[in-house]
């Protein structure tokens, strides 16, 4: 009896849904946020991501992975996703999907690179690019939560008009500093030129490491292999700095 | 069966130059299962080791003093793009192996940075393969393999392993990093030799 | 997030297994503590490097570079290589 427990559940995680496109937000010119209606979806962890399945009437099938954006709740979700050249499922998601517009999801899955409201310890998020989205699901969840653990944002993005949850972020929550690293071309009146990350960025605007602080990393390789590297050599401790590379390069 | 209303992606062509289930691309994507090593070819050693231990070695300079070819050729990847008419130059396994003794059915070849593959001895011979250190006329590029790789066109990619460093020669089959985790043993594309038991 | 089009030496985490392992493991892969079998090195399997641009995922120890496991989905079948790995540790629920 049991062993048909275990594989319920498992069926559960494995099942593809049907989403429903409910709506969409326009982030920038190649970032769109999809809002997902699943009548069956169980909710998430903040940090987990989900399987994409699309299908063309000829019965052709591909997926993709991509992480949640939204605060976790039962039936409905969001994914944030940016369109790149050549893709074969990014522009179609970003660009084509229109309100009423079926697609197939699954999970979610991942178990480590997540945040539980029960956590108590200071929390850096450091987010390269669209590696802002599972971290945004991070900060939305801590607020619907009523969270009072502090968080620090950095975010590294190559200009002001490549920001993704531009005005949520600037309206921002009691408890979360917000710091942007612009690579490229910063606003006007900005102290910090543009760059990427550098030391003195995470030592300015995180954690020092003697207050204990899980440290979260999202972003394209070479940008989260850096700034891993940086929190560990400033002496927060491996176990405490999670990182989820998502390939690529951009920002 | 849910559709995604207007979603047509990327799915296999009817070109009938196509190996079925491939479908062509124009660029030349990058796999790998690891870190890509940065060789140089004046460090170059390629060895050959026949069954009974007897190890023959060749330097950079004498793998350029033997005579080359320049095949041009297609390519097909078991993640399933296939790439037509790339024109490689390198020096055909003919000449390489003209002068080792062996009764060999089987060869293992392995790669700086540890990945291998098997491929019988015949495969290799008759103008079927190349060991391979220029592509489209330029040297070939740390991505693609180079300095050296070997280039097997009528059996799936994966056989053309890149960072070439090694070629033993063996009385029995051994599989190779993908034949032992579930691909074809051969990885003939116009049959559809993708795994185990295909 | 995203996941296409990527660069040479481009790899993720163990993170990424999660969504495929899930089709052979209950319980979720990615927190188990894996150690390698060549440096001895343990750590949770998230924070392995994954490569995924192969024919294949091929999950590398973060310390050694050596292989600790590879994953090949067929059309009708999974094929786990774990030689690389000595150990898997999962912590689970007290019964």
């Amino acid at each position: 009896m049991a062993r048909a427990t275990v594989q319920g559940r498992l069926g559960e995680r494995l099942r593809w849904r049907t989403a429903e496109v409910v709506g969409r937000g326009s982030e920038y010119a190649e970032a769109t946020t999809l809002m997902l209606k699943v009548p069956d979806w169980p909710g998430h962890l903040a940090g987990q991501h989900v399987d994409v399945r699309l299908t063309a009437e000829d019965g052709y099938s591909t997926q993709r992975s991509y992480s949640v954006a939204s605060t976790p709740e039962p039936g409905y979700l969001e994914i944030t996703v940016q369109s790149l050249p050549d893709g074969e499922v990014s522009p179609y998601l970003a660009h084509d999907m229109a309100v009423g517009d079926l697609l197939e999801l699954r999970g979610p899955v991942g178990g480590w690179f997540v945040w539980r409201p029960e956590q108590e310890e200071p929390v850096l998020l450091v987010a390269g690019g669209s590696g802002l989205v599972p971290l945004m699901s991070m900060i939305r969840a801590r607020g619907s939560s009523g969270g009072r653990t502090p968080f620090r944002l950095l975010y590294s993005l190559r200009s002001p008009a490549h920001g993704l949850y531009t005005k949520e972020l600037r309206e921002g929550l009691p408890g979360l500093d917000v710091t942007y690293l612009y690579t490229r071309e910063a606003p006007e009146g900005a102290k910090r030129e543009p760059g990427r990350i550098v030391p003195s960025d995470l030592v300015d605007h995180g954690w020092p490491a003697e207050f204990a602080p899980t440290c979260y990393v999202c972003g394209p390789t070479a940008f989260a292999e850096k700034a891993s590297a940086y929190l560990v050599l400033l002496g927060h401790s491996p176990e405490r700095v999670r990182v989820e590379r998502f390939g690529g390069t951009g920002e | 069966m849910i559709i995604s209303r207007g979603f047509h992606g990327r799915r296999p062509t009817a070109d009938r130059k196509l190996p079925p289930g491939q479908y062509e691309t124009t660029g030349f994507p990058v796999l790998s299962a690891g870190p890509t090593p940065r060789l140089s070819a004046a460090d170059t050693e390629l060895s050959v080791t026949a069954e009974t231990g007897r190890r023959h070695t060749w330097r950079w300079a004498d793998l350029m003093a033997l005579p080359s070819e320049r095949p041009t050729v297609d390519l097909h990847c078991v993640t399933k793009w296939s790439k037509f008419e790339t024109r490689w130059e390198g020096i055909s396994l003919d000449v390489l192996l003209a002068d080792v003794e062996t009764d060999a059915d089987h060869t293992l070849v392995s790669s700086h940075g540890g990945y291998t593959t098997n491929i019988p001895l015949a495969d290799l011979l008759d103008g079927k393969a190349w060991v391979v250190h220029t592509y489209e006329g330029e040297p070939l590029a740390p991505e693609h393999g180079g300095p050296l790789r070997l280039l097997v066109p009528h059996l799936y990619l994966w056989k053309s392993a890149k960072w070439l460093r090694s070629i033993e020669l063996r009385d029995e089959d051994e599989p190779g990093f993908w034949e032992s985790a579930g691909y074809h043993d051969y990885g003939d594309p116009w049959r559809e030799q993708r795994y185990r038991g295909d | 997030m995203t996941s296409e089009e990527h660069l040479p030496d481009d790899h993720v985490d163990g993170n990424a297994l999660a969504g495929p392992l899930a089709e052979v493991f209950t319980a979720d892969v990615t927190v188990a503590q894996s150690e390698c079998a060549h440096c001895g090195a343990t750590g949770p399997v998230a924070r392995l490097l994954v490569y995924r641009d192969a024919p294949g995922l091929v999950a590398r120890c973060q310390e050694c570079g050596q292989v600790v496991l590879r994953y090949v989905r067929t059309a009708s079948a999974a094929h786990l290589d774990m030689r690389g790995t000595v150990t898997l540790a999962f912590s689970l629920a007290p019964e």
